[in-house]
């Protein structure tokens, strides 16, 4: 589908790299891309809180960074709070005319560690205070990726990973994957999104859409990691499509309550691809039968039919 | 000068806070600290406070927002006590070498378990060494005084750390004691807006809070323990301000009735008040005894507390957290510490008393010092004596 646009492509988006070349991340990050692609679309009037984890190791080891927006770093848990934080500095300087008024979206950043686990509490917190020109990334590589891939909540079933391991007694993760998206959309926010740097189209205008709101908005994008899934690197763009395309991390967005399935992937009409073209070659779900490969997608069908029961409502 | 007034101590603080003109306050309610806030969020309700009242979900948050806000530049109070301030320990880590000018409140109160909501200093001594600036206060006028101290001493760009003033919980938090405020425009003289020298603001770009790796990782700690100790010039000169505007005059160490005094009480807190009156009532009976009361904790002030105690023959160190599993009490270790090097040292003696808010009527101040005497006479000091345990 993006081949549609690769024509137009340079003129579709923006052409300042707020997250400068350089960083530090592995090959074949999507991660990194998909922050590329989030600050495209942001532009440059935001300040940036980010949590511990992937990108805040790759991208600022002192004496550099590859921000060339403000962005600050805390811990690991609080980077919904820290962006409350700012979001509030700004707006009470800006009441007192301290500093000049203008229009500043205050976005929190973190992996699923640091959003479905950690700091959900802090992001619970951040989003059912309503903050404007407020807004939450997670990026999804569904696993600590940075401390050595161990299991998170947000790392799917049957996924091996350095604390859930597959052998003899264990098929890897034994829980499914934890649905943040639904959860943030259970805050009755304006905008909750998800997206993948596969449809880097699709998550830029995800992203306007957000900012456009207002806020709160919560933005769960995909984040394809070679080395945590056990996939040649610069296959990261086939995997994150194929996560879409069998359904396994459908592209949805939540607009005042209201669910829609989005763009160009994946309509109904469409039949979706089974989930063994998705997992098959990814080392992670190497060690799965035939049974357990089943299983999963027999959870797939379940969740994506939820789901679109939900668009219809 | 305005009239004395009666006021709830923690009322005071939050007018104090009203008078910095705060731009955010994050908090999270917990007991003894509730008043100040809860004061706060009437005032800014009620529109004679114009600040963002981030009503947070965890004391993490809190201090979280405040790191936040603070970078953002924007002046920001927050309060808090025992579990609280243990839950915002991690970020207090993280804030103070980010030269982050936060002011903090804190109403101390024990950590459980077992869980107690009364007073000793247990909450604040596990972070004693978290890089802030921390002021003890023994009376509700002088929280008031310290509480705008604070803002200035922080946003000083000699400084530009964040300060803890220490407030010993229900004993001083809920009691109505008499004050006298200071009117805005003294405040106003005495307390400039914050001027930060970076921000958040898409304007002008920073990174704050970068990763570092082990070759520079010392450097930066140095950085944050220079500032940290020189900052004790800037706190003497900005009380010394501070008392020509007000007539009240604050120092790092104060001496009460020490001029002939063999033996000293060292205080911290609210027994300083107490040790004032046990001074008093002893020397009435013949005792000459005195008082030394430590008001600046962080950074320590070495010298000035050598040259205050090195006088006396005995010094009995009283205070309120007991170090399980340690040699003494943090206070007397720290004085213990700052004396090694010295020839001839007075004896120490140091009592742990008042956990958990546990009265300790001035006649308990009676008992440790015949027991500290005594035991000095028969050279069986013991390293602390945890006071008053029932048997």
């Amino acid at each position: 589908m993006i081949d549609r646009y690769r024509v137009y492509a340079p003129n579709l988006t923006n052409q300042k790299e707020n997250f400068a070349e350089g960083h530090r991340a592995c090959q074949g990050c999507a991660e990194a891309l998909a922050v590329r692609h989030v600050l495209k679309a942001l532009g440059d009037d935001i300040v940036i809180a980010n949590a511990t984890g992937c990108m805040e190791i790759v991208s600022s080891p002192l004496p550099l960074t590859s921000w060339n927006v403000p962005w600050i770093h805390v811990a690991f848990e609080n980077a919904a709070a820290v962006a409350s934080g700012m979001n509030a500095g700004l707006k009470a300087l800006m009441r007192k005319g301290r500093i000049p008024k203008k229009r500043i979206i205050s976005v929190g950043m973190a992996g699923d560690g640091g959003t479905s686990d950690i700091g959900l509490q802090a992001l619970s917190g951040a989003l059912e205070r309503q903050h404007k020109d407020f807004m939450y990334v997670c990026f999804d590589n569904e696993a600590y990726m940075n401390t050595g891939i161990q299991r998170s909540s947000s790392t799917p079933f049957g996924a091996a990973t350095t604390t859930s391991p597959s052998g003899s007694k264990s098929i890897g993760q034994a829980t499914w994957k934890k649905n943040m998206s639904r959860i943030a959309a259970a805050h009755n926010i304006p905008y909750v999104a998800t997206a993948c740097s596969s449809y880097p189209f699709d998550l830029q205008e995800k992203v306007k859409k957000a900012v456009a709101l207002g806020g709160p908005s919560y933005i769960h994008v995909l984040s394809v990691c070679p080395t945590g899934w056990r996939i040649p690197s610069h296959l990261a763009i086939k995997y994150g499509r194929l996560a879409v395309a069998t359904g396994v991390f459908p592209l949805y967005e939540v607009v005042h309550g209201k669910y829609r399935m989005t763009a160009h992937i994946d309509e109904k009409s469409e039949k979706r691809r089974p989930v063994v073209d998705y997992m098959k070659g990814q080392g992670r779900y190497r060690h799965l039968s035939e049974e357990h490969i089943e299983e999963i997608q027999k959870r797939v069908d379940k969740e994506y039919e939820e789901l679109v029961k939900l668009t219809e409502l | 000068m305005t009239n004395r007034i009666g006021m709830e101590v923690s009322l005071m603080v939050s007018e104090a806070v009203k008078l910095a003109n705060v731009d955010v306050i994050a908090a999270y309610p917990i007991t003894p600290q509730t008043h100040i806030v809860e004061h706060l969020s009437e005032l800014v309700a009620d529109g004679e406070l114009d600040a963002e009242y981030i009503c947070v979900e965890s004391e993490h948050s809190a201090m979280s927002a405040c790191a936040g806000s603070s970078a953002a530049g924007a002046r920001t109070y927050t309060a808090t006590a025992s579990q609280g301030l243990q839950l915002m320990s991690e970020i207090l880590y993280a804030v103070a070498p980010m030269r982050l000018p936060v002011v903090m409140t804190v109403a101390n109160r024990t950590v459980s378990a077992p869980l107690t909501i009364w007073n000793d200093h247990s909450d604040i001594m596990a972070n004693r060494d978290c890089g802030w600036i921390m002021i003890f206060v023994e009376n509700g006028q002088e929280d008031f005084d310290q509480t705008i101290c604070a803002f200035r001493i922080a946003e000083d760009r000699r400084v530009l750390l964040p300060v803890i003033v220490n407030m010993d919980g229900f004993i001083l938090s809920h009691v109505i004691e008499p004050f006298e405020p200071v009117d805005q425009k003294t405040v106003d003289s005495f307390l400039p807006p914050f001027d930060p020298i970076y921000t958040m603001h898409p304007d002008r770009p920073v990174t704050m809070g970068a990763f570092t790796m082990p070759e520079i990782f010392t450097e930066t700690k140095m950085a944050h323990d220079v500032a940290l100790r020189e900052s004790e010039a800037v706190i003497k000169e900005v009380w010394e301000e501070w008392g020509k505007l007000t007539g009240r005059h604050y120092t790092a160490v104060e001496e009460y009735m020490t001029d002939d005094a063999a033996t000293v009480f060292v205080t911290i807190g609210s027994f300083s008040e107490l040790g004032m009156e046990v001074v008093d009532a002893m020397r009435q009976k013949g005792v000459k005894v005195g008082l030394v009361k430590i008001r600046l904790f962080r950074p320590f002030p070495t010298e000035d507390i050598l040259s205050a105690l090195t006088k006396f023959k005995n010094v009995l160190v009283i205070e309120r957290f007991l170090a399980l599993g340690g040699v003494c009490g943090p206070l007397a270790e720290q004085i213990k510490a700052a004396m090694y090097k010295l020839k001839d040292t007075p004896n120490i003696v140091d009592f742990v008393c008042g956990l958990s808010g546990r009265d300790v009527p001035p006649e308990e101040f009676f008992g440790m010092y015949e027991t500290a005497i005594n035991a000095i006479k028969d050279g069986t000091v013991k390293e602390f004596y945890l006071w008053g345990v029932r048997e």
